[in-house]
């Protein structure tokens, strides 16, 4: 519905510009928070205009978490989660919309099931997989007997175990194996004309060949908004490092490393709380997925306003 | 260059059968078009053809080689398809040259068959801009260009003119008919148009219902109709049914009325007592005073079709259609006369809807089993 009045007009003006402040409020105190010294951070009347200190403050807040390594971490989970995601998504997607064979409904309503399993419902288990990702086959080993057989036979006692505590895997595939993208790349397969999948058959193409030539170009913007979600959703993960990762030092991500710095009894131990360094840091962390968002942006309003399909 | 051989073809959907049994032999560089209205397995037979779908019984060959099993890549068929099919995200030149690039062939000789073909069609300009920049003629050109880039042995073409505007329509398909004359591959082309598939057809094929009705030149099929369904579906505007029974004495067909229309003495004489359906042509008749022709009916309403006029006329409670050149003025509700010649007179067994003939009906081409 559009309507086009004055009185309609100032109105929606006046509930985006509300919408605005609501938003840019917190972000500005962060900001100015980040730029004042320990005194004036501290001082009663808030203070809602920034002071010098912001580059001393990222300074020290970026030296005291040691960033540098955690930046790089985290970048190299988030960027392993989008890649792992994406291609996951895209290839189940295939399988389950253009091939026909036993039991594919069944597997995608398995697949989409899980959709409703987020990682922190299911973490306890997830937490066991990681801490041996083999322990499955092992109990099945037991249970089966097959383990009993093979001590019997040849005196070795099988013990299999692949730990994925403390290290990129770890972090990593629980990540990537979600539904949310198999099942936004199957929907878009599925607006995919069939006309379009024999023209390429009748153009000799296989079927990965038309995955490549086709599908995957065509799904461009589906793979740009795909990549931007899960790179934050991946870059702001919390519990899942912190339980996983108990080599701070080497494994360590950014956003469990800024929650070290916001003040409480165990890092203050009653002293002074530190806000401005908390804000500081909170400001460098915030950059890589906005950055992100931003680049990424152009591409996905290109492809909405592209009106070939 | 392939001739196209078709057995016993079926094909089933679970329990429901679409084509029931196809037998058709179609010769080298012929032009076949495959009428009928929609599903009436047509688009199906085709597809099968291209490899599309599965045949369920029956056999298809294209030159020596039983197709049934084969990739539609190794059949040596291009399609064209109703709704152009073209890659959204590639070039023209792009998906012109789509098959070629899937097939391995070198680049420079890949943009030189592009550059050749698109010529050809007229698309020469448009090489770098994409389907979405294009009109429905030119992505039609596109469609055609990528068929004809193959080289194909078998040019199968679904609908592709559905989509067009009138004018346009008739100007691709007189470009369809040139590519074929020039290019010289088996082209099978479907269609609910019969305009469309009377000109563009060397022989006709009428489906209904997932059997072939009939197969001809397109003037065998307007002249002799095998079924009242072929007389009724050929032709615009449509043929005038009639019921009646064939009387062997007066050399006529009498109707419920009372009204008798003559037919030939042999006719009569092979048929008599028959229920029938007399089919005949708009143009055929020709209107008389009134009392002086074979049947008396009433004027309705005139439609001018510019190099002639359509009249329309109730006969009981039937409507008939006369088509003549010259242009009377009539009062609706006025009493014509209408006269039908003998030789006008198409006959229809009124239970089967089979042509009733004076002699046996000549073997319609059909594979000896």
């Amino acid at each position: 519905m559009i309507e086009r009045t004055p009185f309609l007009n100032i109105a929606t003006h006046v509930i985006l510009l509300s919408g605005l402040v609501i938003i840019i409020i917190p972000i500005w105190l962060a900001f100015v928070a980040a730029t004042l010294t320990l005194q004036e951070v501290n001082s009663a009347p808030i203070e809602l205009w920034p002071g010098n200190q912001l580059w001393a403050n990222l300074v020290e807040a970026w030296t005291i978490s040691d960033f540098g390594t955690k930046f790089l971490n985290t970048l190299i989970v988030a960027t392993s989660v989008v890649v792992g995601k994406i291609t996951l998504a895209c290839i189940t997607a295939f399988a389950l919309v253009f091939f026909n064979f036993r039991g594919r409904m069944l597997i995608f309503w398995m697949i989409f099931i899980t959709l409703m399993l987020p990682l922190e419902v299911r973490i306890v288990p997830t937490y066991a997989v990681a801490a041996n990702a083999l322990s499955p086959f092992q109990t099945i080993l037991e249970v089966t007997g097959i383990n009993w057989l093979i001590n019997a036979v040849s005196g070795i006692e099988v013990a299999l175990e692949w730990n994925l505590l403390n290290s990129y895997t770890g972090l990593i595939l629980p990540l990537v194996a979600t539904a949310t993208g198999t099942f936004l790349y199957r929907q878009f397969f599925l607006t995919i004309p069939d006309e379009l999948v024999e023209a390429a058959r009748m153009d000799g193409a296989g079927p990965l060949r038309f995955l490549w030539d086709v599908l995957i170009p065509l799904s461009k913007t589906n793979i740009a908004a795909l990549a931007t979600i899960m790179f934050v959703y991946a870059w702001n993960q919390y519990l899942w490092p912190l339980l996983v990762i108990t080599d701070r030092a080497n494994y360590g991500m950014v956003v469990v490393q800024l929650s070290d710095l916001v003040p409480d009894q165990l890092t203050t131990g009653g002293g002074t709380p530190t806000w401005h360094l908390a804000m500081a840091a909170t400001l460098v962390v915030m950059l890589p997925p906005i950055a992100v968002v931003i680049f990424m942006q152009r591409w996905f309003v290109r492809g909405l306003i592209n009106t070939d399909k | 260059m392939a001739k196209i051989s078709m057995r016993d073809v079926r094909k089933s959907y679970g329990k429901d059968q679409v084509v029931h049994g196809v037998n058709l032999e179609i010769a080298n560089g012929e032009f076949i078009v495959v009428l009928g209205p929609s599903g009436c397995g047509k688009s199906t037979l085709l597809r099968m053809i291209a490899g599309l779908e599965t045949i369920t019984a029956g056999q298809i060959a294209i030159g020596d080689t039983v197709v049934n099993d084969l990739e539609p890549r190794e059949r040596g068929c291009a399609m064209v398809f109703q709704n152009y099919a073209l890659y959204p995200h590639m070039t023209v030149a792009e998906n012109i040259g789509y098959a070629l690039k899937v097939a391995g062939t070198p680049k420079a000789e890949r943009m030189a068959r592009i550059a050749a073909v698109a010529a050809s069609v007229g698309l020469g300009d448009f090489l770098d801009r994409r389907p979405g920049q294009l009109s429905g003629g030119q992505r039609q050109r596109v469609a055609m260009a990528r068929a004809i880039i193959r080289e194909p042995r078998v040019f199968l073409f679904d609908e592709p003119l559905s989509n067009l505007d009138a004018k346009l329509r008739v100007q691709m398909r007189h470009e369809i008919r040139r590519i074929h004359n020039r290019i010289a591959a088996t082209s099978v082309f479907v269609t609910h148009d019969q305009q469309e598939g009377m000109t563009l057809a060397d022989r006709l094929v009428v489906m209904n219902k997932g059997v072939i009705e009939q197969v001809g030149t397109p003037s065998e099929i307007y002249d002799q109709p095998a079924s009242t369904y072929v007389g009724g579906f050929i032709g615009s505007p449509a043929m005038n049914f009639l019921s009646g029974q064939v009387d062997r004495a007066t050399h006529s067909v009498r109707l419920a009325s009372g009204d008798r229309i003559d037919v030939s003495p042999a006719i009569a004489a092979r048929n008599h007592g028959k229920l029938v359906q007399i089919g005949v042509r708009p143009e055929a008749m020709t209107m008389v005073p009134a009392g002086q022709g074979t049947l008396n009916a009433t004027f309705e309403f005139v439609e001018e079709l510019g190099a002639g006029r359509l009249y329309h006329m109730m006969f009981e409670d039937l409507t008939l259609t006369v088509l003549a050149g010259d242009r009377q003025t009539l009062a609706a509700g006025a009493p014509v006369g209408l006269h039908i010649p003998a030789s006008a007179v198409h006959l229809f067994d009124a239970d089967t809807g089979k042509r009733v003939e004076a002699a046996p009906l000549a073997v319609v081409e059909q594979v000896p089993a």
